[in-house]
Formats: structure tokens, sequence, C-alpha cells
């Protein structure tokens, strides 16, 4: 009988050597927990790679009670085959009811191998995911338009005769966003999705939590190394998460170039923020790809996005939409996300931009007089 | 070289809306085009025919309609198309689509086989990996660029979020495309002639049966299936400002600042 809810820990090499394990992986520990609580699971972190030192006891302090670790050479620097290998491996020999990847390039590199290796389902990008049925409910009645009469009827009686109480409905954007569905995967086990960084909250960490660190021994052979690295570039300015910021001042096409960044910058700076920008600015190169916002970007929910001069095209929505404060400014009053922001300014961003630069860095210096 | 480019005919999503009384979407009049990373796949083994020498399949999995897709590709300069196309193969998901397209290539043949990243429409990147772990090939995904090195080996950089390699892989093998690797072409006058003047291979399932389980395709062989499909619920409307001077714009901002604790 499948147990268990399974996270597959990711790590990255950095530009010292050092294997790091990445952010996408604690949220995901940290919702499987939560999952955990409405089946009566345990959760249990998969974490792959060679020479850890304290990363396992993390993982328990995140909340996973076990951690079954993969310590390999065949595991640095990330390579398709031996990854797919060890993870296939542990779903066969431990059967979890689910398991869960971050939806970065190894884990959507890696996961439709596995799937495909133990003939299961995968459903990719999930932006939710419930067990519960009541809190599923609670979730479409807020957030969708979902007719009132199908979310009741989730609950009734003849549909809890047919639904496994165990079944995980995976929440996805589809269509560039313009539509949502709820995908689930009932006649084959595990349950497994990949999962969108920067969308689960991150856990809080418990100093005192106590878990079992467990080896897993996998069978190498050197014909799993199917391809080989020949080099590994990090990019030379430090890469900025964007997913981090607490404020985001986005630009789109309305800012013209490279330039219209270099004025949202001395903005970005003056509120605790950074700078992030819509497709077209990355496309036509005018600021790097790791800022980007939206479908084929990032998911962010900052406190406040401030969009200068974005149209908002529902595959820049889908990045930006859960932000809790919107603020546009745009010469377009008609635009989509002049009617999705909290306060739509139509102006010329030229001219607004470094007067709000100034009043806020005014109203900032007054501030830390006082 | 024999390459098979996999490719998917899509909505256009930008124009793509969803009716809010029946959640579904609005199809009517929406254009159908070569899912974007796909254009590049094909680019991608023009190329490779083009310094190298490569003779070029195209394959899509589709409705009958998807023909003018396969077409397109013929009038970029593939060689020879071929169309999945049957009522079985209808709600196939990821598991069950990878299963069919790889049926019909281990019977097409190849040394390299090139996906797209991604569709537009399902956003899953999991067909490409799919294929490849049914056809036991290496792959790497998210190429960026792709070079030939003689025999049969390629070099790819593999884009990663904060980091990019280069991958030595000896053919046979799967490279799933981003649109970085290339600028793909238009189709010329030419080769929209002789696209229409050319077959395009139709593939039933009685094409496939042979070496395809009926109880892994389609719909009921899908191991996912759509448990429901909605809209999203509009944001709660905001205010819109017009015609003011600059300095009310700017007020109009600070205040908002100001009331949700921003600064």
């Amino acid at each position: 009988m499948a147990k268990d809810i399974f996270v597959v820990v990711e790590q990255r090499v950095d530009e010292n050597g050092v294997c790091v394990v990445q952010k996408v992986g604690i949220e995901l520990i940290g919702e499987a927990c939560k999952l955990a609580k409405d089946s009566g699971d345990n959760v249990v972190a998969v974490l792959l790679g060679h020479n850890f030192t304290d990363q396992a006891q993390m993982l328990i302090q995140y909340g996973a009670s076990k951690v079954l670790v993969v310590d390999s050479e065949y595991l640095v620097p990330f390579m398709t085959e031996p990854y797919v290998k060890a993870v296939t491996q542990i779903v066969r020999d431990y059967e979890p009811s689910i398991v869960l990847f971050g939806a970065s390039s190894i884990g959507r590199d890696i996961a439709p191998r596995v799937a495909g290796r133990v003939h299961t389902g995968l459903t990719a990008d999930c932006t939710r995911l419930d067990i519960d049925v009541a809190k599923y409910q609670d979730f479409l009645r807020r957030t969708t338009s979902l007719q009132p009469e199908k979310i009741d009827a989730l609950s009734s009686p003849e549909m809890a005769a047919r639904l496994d109480p165990k079944l995980l409905k995976m929440t996805r954007p589809a269509f560039g966003g313009n539509i949502m569905a709820t995908i689930v995967c009932p006649a084959y086990a595990p349950q497994m999705a990949t999962v969108r960084p920067g969308v689960m909250e991150m856990p809080e960490k418990n100093p005192n939590a106590k878990g079992i660190v467990e080896e897993v021994k996998v069978d190498f052979v050197p014909e799993d190394r199917n391809v080989e690295i020949l080099s590994t570039e990090h990019p030379k300015e430090k890469i900025v998460d964007i997913t981090d910021a607490k404020v985001l001042v986005s630009g789109g096409r309305g800012v013209g170039g490279p330039e219209g960044f270099d004025l949202l910058r001395p903005l970005a700076k003056e509120l605790g923020g950074e700078v992030s920008s819509s497709r077209i600015g990355v496309d036509n190169g005018w600021i790097e790809k790791s800022r980007q916002v939206g479908q084929t970007g990032k998911t962010v929910h900052p406190n406040l996005y401030l969009a200068c001069g974005i149209s908002g095209a529902i595959q820049h929505q889908a990045g930006m939409e859960s932000s809790e404060c919107i603020i546009a400014i745009n010469k377009d009053d008609k635009c989509p996300m002049m009617e999705m922001a909290d306060l739509g300014i139509q102006a010329d961003l030229f001219k607004i931009v470094p007067k709000l630069t100034a009043a806020v860095k005014a109203y900032n210096e007054k501030k830390n007089q006082l | 070289m024999k390459i098979c480019v996999c490719i998917k005919q899509v909505p256009d999503t930008a124009e793509v809306k969803l009716d809010p009384k029946t959640n579904t979407l609005i199809r009517d009049g929406v254009p159908s085009i070569i899912n974007h990373d796909d254009r590049s796949a094909i680019e991608t083994a023009i190329q490779l025919k083009e310094q190298y020498g490569a003779h070029v399949s195209v394959v899509c999995m589709g409705p009958p309609q998807a023909d003018i897709a396969l077409r397109e590709a013929l009038a970029m300069g593939c060689d020879e198309a071929y169309l999945l196309s049957a009522r079985e193969f209808g709600g196939s998901d990821t598991y069950a689509t990878a299963t069919i397209i790889a049926t019909a290539l281990r019977k097409i043949g190849f040394d390299l086989v090139i996906t797209g990243r991604q569709a537009i429409d399902g956003d899953t990147a999991q067909v490409g990996p799919q294929i490849a772990e049914q056809l036991h090939l290496p792959q790497v995904t998210y190429a960026e660029e792709l070079k030939y090195e003689g025999g049969d080996t390629l070099i790819v950089r593999r884009q990663f979020e904060d980091q990019s390699h280069m991958i030595k892989i000896k053919m046979p093998c799967l490279i799933t495309a981003l649109t970085e690797l290339n600028e793909p072409r238009y189709m010329s006058v030419k080769g929209i002639t002789s696209a229409y003047q050319q077959e395009v291979n139709v593939w039933g399932f009685d094409a496939l049966k042979d070496d395809l389980n009926p109880a892994w395709i389609g719909l009921k062989g899908s191991p996912t299936n759509v448990f429901q499909s909605f809209g999203k619920q509009l944001r709660q409307a905001g205010k819109v400002m017009t015609g003011l001077s600059d300095e009310q714009a700017v007020d109009a901002i600070m205040a908002k600042l100001i009331e949700r604790h921003i600064i």
C-alpha cells in the first residue's frame, strides 16, 4: 500500500564548487507537511548529491521526518540518467503515495523520465496541491469562476464514494494562464507533480526537530553517465532572485530600451526592491532573463508590484497576479494591467518615475531622521 | 544523418479566451500555429541538413487539420512529414502521447530526435523527455546552442536558471530546443509550392497497432486526467486615474505606498 509524501530536493553546485540545496525543495517540504496533516502520511525528503555536510539535518528542521540520502560521485555534476536511476529505485523500493519535484530545469528534466520509467502520471508546474476536499472546495470558492453547485457537488455522498480520500488534486495554469485545470492521477502510483518555485510558502525552521537519516545505495555503472559535461559557466554578475524581493519595479514595452531600466533602478533601490521585466524587455536584450516575470519567466508575489509601461498580457499576469499590491503607470488607461491594478496612473513614466524616486527618497530621509 | 523533428500545432494562446459560463476555451477564430520552440527545432534540423547533409522527417500528432502545420514544416525545408491522427489517440496525456510518438519514431528511424522544450498550450515540457525515456535515448533538454562535431557527436549548451553547461552527447539522442537556438526561417515560395505537391503520410491507429498497447494510449490509457477546469476570479477592480499633473500622479502613488505600509 502506497504511503508517505516524498520530496525530491534539488541541489546545485555553485561557483565555489559547493552543493547548495535549492529553495524550492524547502518550499515543497513545507507544502508536503501541510498535505501530510490531511492524509496522515509522513514527509520524506530525498537528497541526491555528493559529499554532503549538514543538509540532511537541515531538511529535518524544515519538517521532513525522514531523509533518504544517495551520496555518489555520479550525482555531481548533474546528469539526467544517474538522477533518474536513483529516484526510480527509491520510488520502486519505498512505494510512496506522492512524489513532488521542483519545476526547475533539473526537476523538469528528470521527473518526466521517472514517471515514464515507473509508468505513472506526472502533472507539470503545479501552483496548488490539495488532498482535503473541503480545503480544495474553499480554494475553488475563493479564487475561481467555477459555479457554486459544481463546487458543492465535490463533497456529495456519491462523489465521496467514488473518490479516493487520498486523491491528490493538482492545480496548474494552462493555455498561457487563460485557464486553470486540476489534474488527478487516480489509477497509477505514485501521484507525481512538479511545482513552480516561489509558489509555496517557506516553512519555519525548528532547530529541535528530530528525524531519521537513511543512506540509500544505488549501483551506478559508468554507462549511466551517458553524456559528458565539458564545462559549466556561471554568469559573471551575481544573479538576483527576484522571487525573494518584497518590492518589484517592473518594466515593459513602454520603457523603450535598456536606458528605460536605468530609470527604474534608483526607484527600486529607494523602495528596497529589485527591477524586473516583462517578456519584451528580455526578448529585446534590455535586461537579463533571470529578471523576467510571467508564464515563461518567474512567478512572484511581492508586497508591491509597480508595473511601468507593461500592458499586462495574460502570460505576464500569470507570473504576478498574486502580488499584494499592484500599481501601474501606463500611457494607455485601458490596458489589462491598468484594469487589474489596485491603482492605475495614466501618465508618461519617463516624467513620473524620476519624480516618484525623489519623493520616496525624501520620505525615507525624513523618516530616518525621526 | 537521419533527423526526426516532433512538432505540435497549438492555438495562439495570446488569442484564447475563456467562456465564463461554461469554463471552456473559446477557440473559434483563434489561429493555429506551429509551437514556437518546435519551430526552432525545425530550423535546427534544417541547418544541420544544409551544413552536413541530413534527411529530415517531421512528425506531428493531432487532428487532420494539423496537416497545415506539417506542410509549413515541409515548406521550410523538411524532407518528409508524418501526421499521427486517430480517434484512439484523442485525450492522450503526456505519457500516452510520448508512447504514440515513440512508436512512430521507431518505425521511421532516426539518429537524432529534436522536439521543442514545451508547448504554449499545455506548458508541460514533459513529452520530449518521455519520448527519450521510451526510446531509451540520452537527452539534453533546454538546448540553446547546438553544434555537430562529426561522427556521432553533438555539443549542446544546456540552459539552467543560474548557469549553463556545455554537454557532449552521442547520437542516437534526443534534444529539446529553446527559441534561443536560432531565428526560424520563413517558408520560401518554392517551398510552399513543393510542400503542396508532396504527400503527408497519415498514420492512424492501424499503422502503429502492432507495436502499440491500446491500453496505454488515448483518454483511457492516460495516467492523468482533468478533474476540473475553471477560470480565475478577477481581482477586485482598483482605481484608474487619468489626466493628472505629474505632481498629482506622484502624490497618488505616494499615498498608496504609505497606505499599504510599503514605505
